[in-house]
């Protein structure tokens, strides 16, 4: 079995679920052992050890992103947020706001980044307004996507 | 608002999500390129073409001594398929219905899901796509008999491995040739079975949109790429007392990377 973390009986369970479960715990287990390697680095009094830890916490960064991807690609709510966060700057908490133009009128857009409310490739968000930035050509994610069906690719569908 | 213009149709949530669900359902059933190809995207409305990165150089330009040449793109193909539903009978959602006649949905989804495979397919002249069939170089493999179906694939199969294409592959049936395979069996073993043993179980992709028998491809990656912008949704177009009208509507282009990824297994009667 993939993993104990069930909460629900497993006849109960779609392969979808099953598989994004799969998916989360091998997240959950890269992002942990990260956060070890960083912390082992950070002690170790061997600096070629140090420099072994260090490539080897980079690694599962990858893995950890290969992992997310997968998630996005399947869970369309992950890709909606990702969309939205993901390669944003400015105040975080400030980001949705500052896309769907709700706030906007708060007054960020005359500071650093000028009448910084546009969001780049994208149509929602445009105007005065919030100070975040994105790429959207960075991220391949635009904004006015959000009513779409959520379809995206089916690889792996059959 | 957006250029879906949702918000503006007389339509409760309760039938909305009902919509979006049908829709979904029967996209997700007949979409077969999607199973089978690389996906980029969704790039939303403004994406209007795919960089080839390519020119093409213009023999005289109006200039003398200035050689001029025009950027080879791809453009995004926008399709919209209409659907009218009667205002009346989507109230009822709102009332605890949830079996709403929706068949307009279910029509508009089997129309946008076949032209999008038959571009991808069968290509698209005036969108500037090439389809796999037609870009792919290789002699079709002719089946002359519903038992031919599993030798055919495999002198496929051997004709990408010549190529220097390697697996996983994936085969893509028409409707008859995936009727054909799934009711006729080999002296009572399944040929559906049979064809298994020499594609990846699961590997097997009914594809409504493909004209006549099946095309074994690559599914490695890197060789075919459907590029989306606005990834499909259903949008509003307008209303009267008693209907309304909306939508079905994406933009898309697809380019063929590798033209020997694939072969056509025609169905000889």
């Amino acid at each position: 079995m993939a993993s104990d973390n069930y909460h629900e009986p497993l006849e109960l369970l779609s392969e979808d679920t099953k598989n994004t479960h799969r998916a989360i715990v091998s997240l959950m287990e890269e992002l942990e052992a990260i956060d070890w390697y960083q912390q082992r680095a950070e002690a170790c009094t061997d600096p070629e050890l140090s420099a072994v830890l260090t490539h080897n916490k980079n690694e599962e960064v990858e893995h950890a992103m290969m992992t997310l991807e997968w998630l996005r690609r399947k869970v369309p709510v992950f890709d909606d947020n990702i969309g939205t966060y993901l390669n944003s700057s400015g105040p975080i908490l400030e980001v949705e706001e500052a896309l769907t133009g709700g706030g906007g009128a708060g007054g960020k857009g005359e500071g650093g980044s000028g009448k910084g409310g546009k969001v780049e490739g994208g149509a929602r968000g445009k105007g005065e307004g919030g100070a975040p930035k994105k790429s959207a050509a960075k991220s391949g994610k635009s904004y006015n996507t959000s009513e779409s069906l959520g379809i995206g690719s089916l690889k792996g569908n059959k | 608002m957006d250029l879906l213009k949702r918000q503006k149709a007389p339509i409760v949530s309760e039938a909305w999500e009902q919509i979006d669900e049908e829709a979904r359902r029967v996209l997700k059933l007949h979409l077969a390129g999607r199973k089978l190809v690389d996906f980029s995207g969704p790039h939303g409305w403004e994406l209007g073409a795919v960089n080839t990165g390519r020119l093409k150089h213009i023999e005289r330009g109006p200039v003398e001594h200035v050689s001029h040449a025009i950027r080879d793109v791809r453009p995004l193909v926008e399709l919209r398929a209409p659907i009218l539903l009667p205002i009346l009978e989507l109230d009822y959602a709102a009332r605890g219905a949830d079996d709403l006649d929706l068949d307009p949905v279910i029509l508009a989804a089997e129309s946008v899901a076949r032209a999008e495979d038959e571009a991808i397919f069968h290509g698209f002249a005036d969108g500037k796509i090439e389809g796999i069939i037609e870009a792919s170089p290789h002699t079709p493999i002719e089946v002359r008999s519903s038992q031919a179906w599993p030798s055919a694939v495999s002198a496929a199969k051997e004709v990408l491995r010549m190529a220097g294409i390697n697996g996983p592959y994936a085969l893509a049936l028409g409707m008859e040739a995936y009727d054909e395979l799934t009711a006729d069996g080999d002296d009572g073993y399944p040929l559906r079975n049979r064809i298994e043993e020499r594609v990846s179980e699961g590997n097997l992709v009914w594809a409504p949109a493909l004209k006549e028998g099946a095309v074994l491809l690559s599914i490695r990656g890197g060789d075919y790429e459907l590029t989306v912008g606005q990834d499909l949704s259903v949008g509003y177009a307008s209303h009267d007392r008693t209907t309304v009208e909306l939508y079905l509507t994406e933009s898309f282009t697809f380019r063929v990377l590798e033209d020997k990824a694939a072969i056509l297994l025609r169905r000889v009667r």
